[in-house]
């Protein structure tokens, strides 16, 4: 056997043992969506409101979702059921858990595909980095969701960009954003990259128009049906839910915590200098999800830290027109997914780990980059913690991060 | 198994009489049935408990009492108890057994005795302190091997007096000893080392029973509670040879009990005779070992009331003995959770049995062969790398007419024993068994697991006089 493969036994090992352990209300999310995509047809997936957890994914994960209930369906019918709310027999649980794993197969072809080539070292380091990743484990297998599909998707469209495959990158690219539209962060990286590496030369407009043919023709595929059934505005208003403030229950460790430390901090400090505060109590640290104003310092509208998140990519940017090198491509992805964790509206800590996951790619090439992933994703599954509250759960927390 | 521990926790953080019947002892609600070590573990625990969560161990009122607080308060007993009594055992022994191997063999060896499968599902899903009596008789071992035979047999007695089934390794600790005993050059020496240990012995039961030889009955109100002869012959499926003859041939109506338990006693001396007289006439270290397995085989496979969890008392030398015997030391403990599956089973811990099976498949899989022709043999440690004693057992005529090796055809011939296991589990997934026939798939586990631990247990009685043969041969050669 070889080591990726040993690897790789163990992960599932850890997996298996990890499905009777605590599952947060993502859990019954999903089972919600596979409720909504089996039972109603495709007019109403974005108006149902039987659940509180509403589908507010766009279209192609909502017809990954579908795709499942299709097995679900076999396995426990009472599973797709709309009514069945907080359901959560065994039967559903092994589903659901298997699915998370199954669809994780996409990010191990991804790193076996980046590996190819590399020494024995070197493939071992990343899939230890990424696969055996602790935040990956405590998210996609403990908390429940599917970052691991969809982080493989973006490694497979930086692989085949980086590769010279744009097309193929392009359209992966133009998948997982309908997918899960966090992603859209990348956009601006993708656009000058392609725009500078790829649609120059004789052929550049006929490059551009297949790009752009095949990017529109994965948002036909996914908004299409919608479209034709007037979906568009409740889709756009599900997507962008700006109405749940500005940091999210548990702060991510972005810049808007250390300002919302430092509102509150004001908020003590002056009215012992004598300047009235009116300041709301418990106000962002309450565990609700709500926009809320500041105490003291302006609040920042969504549209500010939009403006934010693309000031502070600007320079990648600009080094990107000026360079547009296929090694300087993954160095730009992972800036922008942390520029919009820095500063992005109503971020999740959750979001640390499209930083850390493709950081791990390239951290088998250098010290200097190892260095960097380590301290990263250190800090970042460190901030990864409080998602794991459980007594039960405390020893794993412990051990993955020992 | 949690309702049982947590039993006995309470009964032993609130009483001192904890064996005898009563008002406020019950003892058919899971009463104690262990000797008086694991009592005072059991107390020990249960004060530390008390101290967190007092209605945990409460007397009367804690009978099925479980909060997530509690389950895990008691999982870490086993995990502190693993920690402090097994792990230092095992390295203990590493230390011993482990002269002159490679940093890798070490670590897989290592692997091998700490990850192994059945082990980690009952002491750590089912719930038990198994960890605790086969530590003691791993560091038992240890000590004697290295010539310490007085601090063995105490810590022998110790893992005797925490479990009674460690009685299973008595006869193989004996007939060392007494071995190493009339090795002495005098007469005089081999009486004064026999009584030596006798002392040695006398005095470890002796501290561990004095509370009960105190009061008047005492002592034997305990031996009638650990001595199960009220009990029948097997309990639910096991993989030893009543239970699996028993559709054949119905025991149980046959003879009367008393019939039985003197049968049964019979056969397990005899099955464990050939290991005992090999180690009174040639006591050695890996035979010790040898011995443990053979002694704990032949009580599996023919005593009486031997319950499935049984089989850990042969997988610890067993595995003690990764680096002679690597192909059994990584086939038989995937036998053993096998035979334990329909109790897994039944505690839902279907899931957790894969995940250990495949964790252990990741530690004991060999290297591709790519590797391992770029490797130095010494370095792989594992089924490829054979001893020069395993390779002269290996089948080498009939690797010879395949065209490999003798260790490899061992290696394949052990992958293709599972694939009956593999079936049945799949046909057990999809297939119910007919009316008349509901156990069907537990009766063909224990079957098969039967087959093969039988097996082993030829084939280790077999390897033990192989020891015997080239120590002869060595002695031959010497003086010619």
């Amino acid at each position: 056997m070889t080591p990726e493969y040993r690897i790789l036994t163990v992960l599932a090992a850890l997996r298996l043992l990890l499905v009777p352990a605590y599952r947060s209300t993502d859990f019954e999310v999903h089972r919600n969506w596979m409720a909504i995509t089996h039972s109603l047809p495709l007019e109403k997936w974005y108006l149902d409101e039987t659940s509180e957890w509403t589908l507010d994914y766009p279209p192609l994960f909502a017809w990954f979702e579908w795709c499942l209930s299709q097995v679900a369906r076999y396995i426990d019918p009472q599973m797709v059921q709309l009514e069945s709310l907080n359901y959560a027999s065994d039967a559903c649980i092994i589903f659901q858990r298997s699915s998370v794993m199954v669809s994780e197969l996409v990010l191990i072809a991804a790193v076996a595909c980046a590996c190819r080539g590399a020494t024995e070292e070197k493939r071992v380091l990343m899939y230890l980095l990424i696969l055996g990743s602790p935040g990956l484990l405590l998210v996609d297998h403990i908390h429940f969701q599917y970052n691991g599909m969809l982080l493989g998707l973006l490694l497979w469209s930086i692989i085949w960009i980086q590769e010279g495959r744009h097309i193929a990158g392009s359209i992966a690219f133009a998948v997982l954003v309908n997918m899960k539209h966090l992603y859209a962060c990348l956009a601006p990286v993708y656009l000058i990259y392609l725009q500078r590496h790829y649609c120059r030369g004789p052929k550049a407009v006929q490059r551009f128009v297949a790009l752009g043919a095949a990017v529109v023709a994965v948002c036909g595929v996914s908004f299409g049906p919608f479209v034709v059934a007037g979906q568009l505005p409740q889709i756009l208003a599900r997507l962008f839910p700006f109405g749940r403030g500005l940091c999210h229950a548990y702060w991510a460790a972005n810049f808007w915590a250390l300002y919302s430390c430092a509102d509150k901090a004001l908020a003590v400090i002056l009215p012992r200098l004598g300047l009235p505060v009116t300041a709301p109590e418990a106000y962002m640290t309450g565990g609700l999800v709500q926009v809320t104003q500041f105490a003291v310092l302006p609040s920042p509208s969504p549209s500010i830290t939009l403006l934010l998140v693309l000031l502070a990519l600007l320079p990648c940017l600009f080094s990107l027109w000026q360079r547009p090198r296929p090694e300087s491509f993954l160095p730009a992805a992972v800036y922008a997914c942390l520029c919009s964790f820095m500063f992005g509206y109503h971020v999740h800590e959750k979001a640390i780990l499209m930083v850390t996951i493709p950081m791990a790619l390239a951290a088998a090439d250098s010290q200097w980059n190892a260095r960097q992933c380590f301290v990263l994703s250190t800090v970042g599954h460190v901030a990864l913690m409080p998602l794991l509250f459980t007594e039960q759960e405390y020893p794993i927390k412990v051990g993955m991060h020992g | 198994m949690l309702p049982e521990m947590r039993r006995l926790l309470a009964t032993c953080t609130f009483l001192t009489c904890r064996y005898v019947d009563s008002k406020s002892n019950n003892l058919s609600y899971w009463g104690l049935d262990y000797p008086p070590l694991s009592g005072y573990q059991s107390w020990l625990f249960g004060q530390a408990i008390r101290s967190i969560e007092p209605d945990a161990v409460a007397l009367h009122t804690s009978h099925g009492y479980e909060s997530p607080h509690s389950k895990f308060l008691m999982r870490l007993t086993v995990v502190v108890s693993d920690i402090l009594v097994f792990f230092p055992a095992v390295l203990l022994c590493l230390r011993v057994f482990g002269g002159g191997k490679t940093v890798h063999e070490k670590q897989w060896w290592l692997l091998v005795v700490l990850l192994q499968p059945a082990a980690l599902l009952i002491d750590h899903g089912h719930f038990q302190y198994n960890n605790i009596t086969l530590g003691f008789a791993a560091g038992a071992a240890a000590a004697i091997a290295a010539g310490h035979d007085c601090w063995g047999s105490m810590l022998f007695c110790l893992s005797l007096n925490h479990k009674q089934m460690s009685m299973y390794y008595a006869p193989a600790f004996f007939a060392h000893l007494l071995g190493k005993c009339l090795q002495k050059p005098s007469m005089t020496q081999q009486v004064f080392g026999v009584a030596k240990l006798g002392l040695v012995v006398v005095a470890t039961f002796a501290v561990c029973w004095a509370p009960f030889l105190a009061s008047p009955g005492g002592a034997l109100q305990v031996l009638h509670r650990l001595v199960p002869v009220k009990r029948g012959l097997y309990e639910d499926y096991v993989a030893n040879f009543w239970c699996v003859t028993s559709p054949v041939f119905k025991w149980r109506r046959v003879y009367t009990q008393q019939a039985l338990v003197t049968m049964c006693a019979g056969a397990s001396l005899v099955a464990a005779l050939p290991s005992m007289i090999h180690q009174i006439m040639s006591p050695s270290p890996r035979g010790l070992l040898m011995g443990m397995a053979n002694s704990a085989l032949a009580f599996f496979l023919f005593s009486y009331q031997v319950h499935e969890k049984s089989i850990l008392l042969a997988l610890l030398p067993v595995t003690l003995l990764a680096f002679d015997q690597p192909v059994v030391a990584a086939w038989l403990p995937v036998w053993a959770a096998l035979s334990m599956y329909p109790l897994l089973r039944k505690d839902g811990l279907s899931i957790a049995y894969l995940a250990c099976l495949l964790l252990w498949l990741a530690v004991v899989a060999p290297r591709s062969s790519l590797q391992s022709e770029q490797q130095s043999p010494v370095q792989t440690g594992h089924a490829y790398t054979q001893s020069k004693r395993s390779r002269r057992l290996g089948p080498r005529v009939g690797a010879k007419l395949v065209g490999v090796s003798g260790p490899q055809l061992l290696h394949y011939a052990s992958l293709l024993s599972l694939l009956p296991a593999a079936c049945i589990h799949v046909a057990q997934c999809f297939v119910q068994p007919p009316a008349q026939l509901l156990h069907l798939y537990d009766a063909a586990f224990v079957t098969l697991s039967f087959v093969h631990i039988f097996s082993t247990a030829v084939y280790f009685n077999v390897s033990q006089w192989s020891l015997f043969m080239s120590l002869v041969s060595k002695k031959h050669s010497k003086r010619s």
